[in-house]
């Protein structure tokens, strides 16, 4: 069998493992959050809390305690790794820098998991693992809260009710992640991934002196980076690192791990607004670009005509042997395509076209499936500006599954879609016109430019992964990444719940024959097709300037 | 104002005090309970799978190596140890930089791109020394591009069965084995993809060298 055959067939019995637990997970997640039931520890959690779950919130107040959160966590463990120096737990390692620390901060409270340091050498196991590790649950819990919301609004009439913050936390955190990934974490021990508090020791090498190796609490944290959509890594060289991967089947695992939460959520989606055939358009939307940019990839990859991938023979500068280019392709979509940002092989080395997927995959805005809760909440938002884009053509007030979509329901989805671009092009802009942070670059040319698009990109849209050639534990990249990170993930999420509230609010509109409907695969092919022009709009010239002329000179 | 600022405060607080409480669940109990059961079931998997050849640790099978000879004065870099295989070049393996008191192993990968010049030597220059090293008796016409390039972590512990083999007679050759022999221990040592087709075809070059050295010991 040819390693293309093999990269195909893993592609596929992917896509059957997500098929199979689809129904199942997203049934379950719509029952969690749904349900009037509080479990026992969750009851704790509440009085530990000291918030009463069963209060209603409208936008405004779930929002604040959205902020309220969020802001705590920044907060936390940016001091958590000021003092990592007197702490204990910390295996004598100095305190972080402090532009470092508080972009290290937002990047984990954000769920982007932008690192711009190197793990091994830098966090020691309590900022990891009582600091970083917490963040990857409880961001990917607040994303799928926030999603839930606008579900609600969604689904919902005349009220303001959008549940309770508090509970859409717990009940992701109790719920839905923990036991997934302590469920994830032991099959990935049982791969050879690492779990132990064994610290900075010594082991002895075939020949001459012996290592040094950094054990820590490696499976916990992989399971729900994967899981949470995070992506950041125990170690600098993250998920190629054969302490976090060490199989081929556990690489196959953590991109199911990666996928399988977002992919769900359209099911959870359906359910809760009564009609599960809603959710299967958004999902057809979400697994067509996903397959065809896996497919592209993989066809760029395979062919390898550029420079020192043609001398070389295959392109496998910066992929591991044991994944291939194959299985290394299918990782880097799904970690663009989500909000993830983990790797199993370096970005920066791909081809000129391979690069310019991984960076295209961000720009969509990591919608299929995206992020945690983030990817459902943006594809709605997308739902909505394709159902706009149809009723100007025919010249009928739009409405999404009944409810109209006015001029402020509009008018928050295109502020909604405005901030990731505007982040990313001002910031790169800026960054090419000042004197020094250009000093950054690793690469000449087109593809040093790619390298600050990347970045931008990548923590806009709260990804994390980089073309890691770019120095940016610098003042200026540590402030303006988080900068980007912050607004990319906070502002966004303002508008969907400004959204919910008003969706929430509407009377229903009853359905006509003149109704679009938008659970035919007629809406799921407009949809891709809105994404594809308003994306492709936004950042063509960009892509020109970077990866289109590195592809294209070769 | 003083509203906004008792509200912020208020949502602050409770803000940290949901942090705090799950933190102890996800932060403290959860991996606590995973290390509890790893360390019960897998533990030497969950302690780094180490392999042990005649009594000492000798590494990890997950961790690649190098096979170097000691440095000679004047020398910058060290010359591969051609007696035995060798695994993939690692450029982009880092130095520790940050709490310098230890030799960490810091992973990690070139990042250069396909167009850059520096990366376009360093393959030259790995497919010369591959093509030189190798070139007793048989001359190497295809050299595999595992054995050119960097890997992803710098630390990959494979190699491809084509490199893998391209190597048989130089390591018989400086080990006094017939080829044949090391052939053989190569074959032994390839695996498959797993289930046929997750993965690619490999040979571990540690666990390839532990069996080389019993095989020189015992010849």
């Amino acid at each position: 069998m040819g390693p293309v055959l093999a990269g195909v067939l893993q592609l596929l019995a992917l896509t059957a493992a997500l098929a199979l637990v689809y129904v199942p997970l997203g049934t379950y997640m719509a029952r969690v959050y749904t349900s009037d039931r509080h479990l026992r520890v969750e009851k704790w959690i509440y009085k530990g809390i000291g918030a009463d779950p069963d209060t209603r919130m409208r936008w405004p107040a779930y929002l604040r305690a959205v902020l309220g959160f969020s802001l705590a966590g920044v907060l936390f463990l940016y001091l958590l790794q000021r003092l990592q120096g007197v702490l204990p737990g910390s295996l004598g390692f100095s305190s972080i820098e402090p532009a470092q620390a508080f972009n290290t901060a937002v990047s984990f409270v954000t769920n982007t998991n932008w690192q711009s340091y190197a793990g091994e050498q830098a966090m020691g196991p309590l900022v990891q693992t009582g600091g970083l590790a917490v963040q990857n649950f409880v961001s990917a819990a607040v994303g799928i809260a926030v999603a839930m919301a606008l579900v609600r609004g969604l689904a919902r009439t005349r009220t303001g009710d959008l549940g309770n913050f508090w509970a859409d936390l717990v009940r992701g955190t109790v719920r839905v992640l923990l036991p997934l990934a302590f469920v994830a974490a032991l099959v990935l021990v049982a791969c050879g991934v690492l779990q132990n508090f064994a610290g900075i020791h010594e082991v002895g090498q075939f020949l001459g002196a012996p290592q040094q190796w950094n054990g820590g609490a490696v499976a916990s944290q992989e399971a729900i980076k994967e899981l949470g959509t995070n992506g950041g890594g125990y170690f600098n060289a993250n998920s190629a690192h054969p302490f976090e991967n060490p199989t081929p089947f556990s690489n196959l695992f953590e991109i199911f791990l990666i996928l399988v939460i977002p992919f769900a959520l359209t099911r959870t989606f359906g359910v809760m607004v009564g009609s599960v055939r809603q959710g299967w358009a958004i999902l057809a939307t979400m697994a067509a670009i996903w397959v065809g940019f896996v497919a592209l990839m993989m066809w760029t990859e395979f062919a390898h005509h550029e420079g020192a991938l043609r001398i070389a023979g295959a392109s496998l500068e910066g992929k591991e042997l044991r994944f291939g280019v194959g299985a290394s392709s299918i990782f880097a979509v799904s970690t663009t395509l989500t909000s993830t940002g983990a790797v199993d092989s370096f970005h920066s080395s791909y081809t000129g076209f391979g690069g310019g997927i991984t960076l295209l995959s961000m720009m969509l805005g990591e919608i299929a499936p995206g992020g945690t809760g983030s990817g459902l909440y943006g594809m709605l938002i997308l739902a909505v500006i394709a159902v706009f884009i149809a009723g100007l053509m025919v010249g009928r007030t739009p409405e999404y599954l009944g409810k109209k979509i006015g001029a402020r329901e509009i008018k928050l989805a295109a502020l909604y879609i405005l901030v990731t671009p505007a982040l990313v092009l001002v910031f790169t802009a800026l960054s090419m016109a000042l004197p020094t942070p250009p000093h950054s670059m690793l690469n000449p040319g087109e593809h040093g430019f790619s390298e600050v698009l990347y970045a931008f990109t990548s923590a806009a849209n709260n990804n994390g992964s980089a073309f890691a050639g770019l120095d940016a534990n610098t003042d200026w990249y540590n402030t303006t990444t988080a900068l980007a990170m912050l607004l990319g993930r906070f502002l966004p999420m303002v508008f969907v719940l400004a959204l919910a509230g008003s969706l929430a609010g509407q009377q229903p509109v009853p359905v006509t024959a003149g109704t679009l409907r938008t659970d035919k695969p007629l809406f799921a092919g407009l949809l891709l097709g809105a994404i594809l022009i308003i994306v492709g709009l936004t950042y063509f010239p960009a892509l020109a300037l970077g990866p289109l002329a590195e592809g294209l000179a070769s | 104002m003083n509203n906004a600022v008792s509200l912020t405060a208020r949502l602050l607080g409770a803000g940290l005090r949901a942090l705090l409480v799950l933190t102890l669940v996800t932060g403290v109990a959860y991996p606590l309970l995973v290390t509890g059961i790893a360390q019960t079931a897998f533990r030497s998997k969950a302690d780094g799978s180490q392999i042990t050849a005649d009594g000492r640790v000798v590494g990890s099978s997950l961790i690649g190596q190098s096979y170097l000879l000691p440095l000679e004065k004047g020398q910058r870099t060290p010359d591969a140890d051609l007696r035995w295989f060798q695994g993939r070049p690692a450029n982009g393996l880092g130095a520790n930089t940050v709490n310098t008191r230890y030799r960490l192993l810091v992973s990690g990968a070139t990042n250069l791109a396909a167009d850059n010049p520096v990366l376009i030597r360093q393959v030259e220059a790995a497919r010369a020394a591959v093509v030189r090293d190798n070139s007793v008796p048989g001359h190497p016409d295809q050299v595999p591009a595992d054995a050119v390039t960097s890997s992803g972590s710098g630390l990959d512990p494979d190699i491809s069965p084509a490199y893998a083999r391209l190597q048989v007679d130089r390591v018989a050759a400086r080990n006094g084995l017939p080829a044949a022999r090391v052939a053989r221990l190569v074959e032994r040592h390839t695996e498959g993809r797993t289930l046929g087709f997750m993965g690619e075809p490999r040979v571990n070059v540690l666990e390839l060298n532990i069996a080389l050295r019993a095989l020189t010991a015992s010849h």
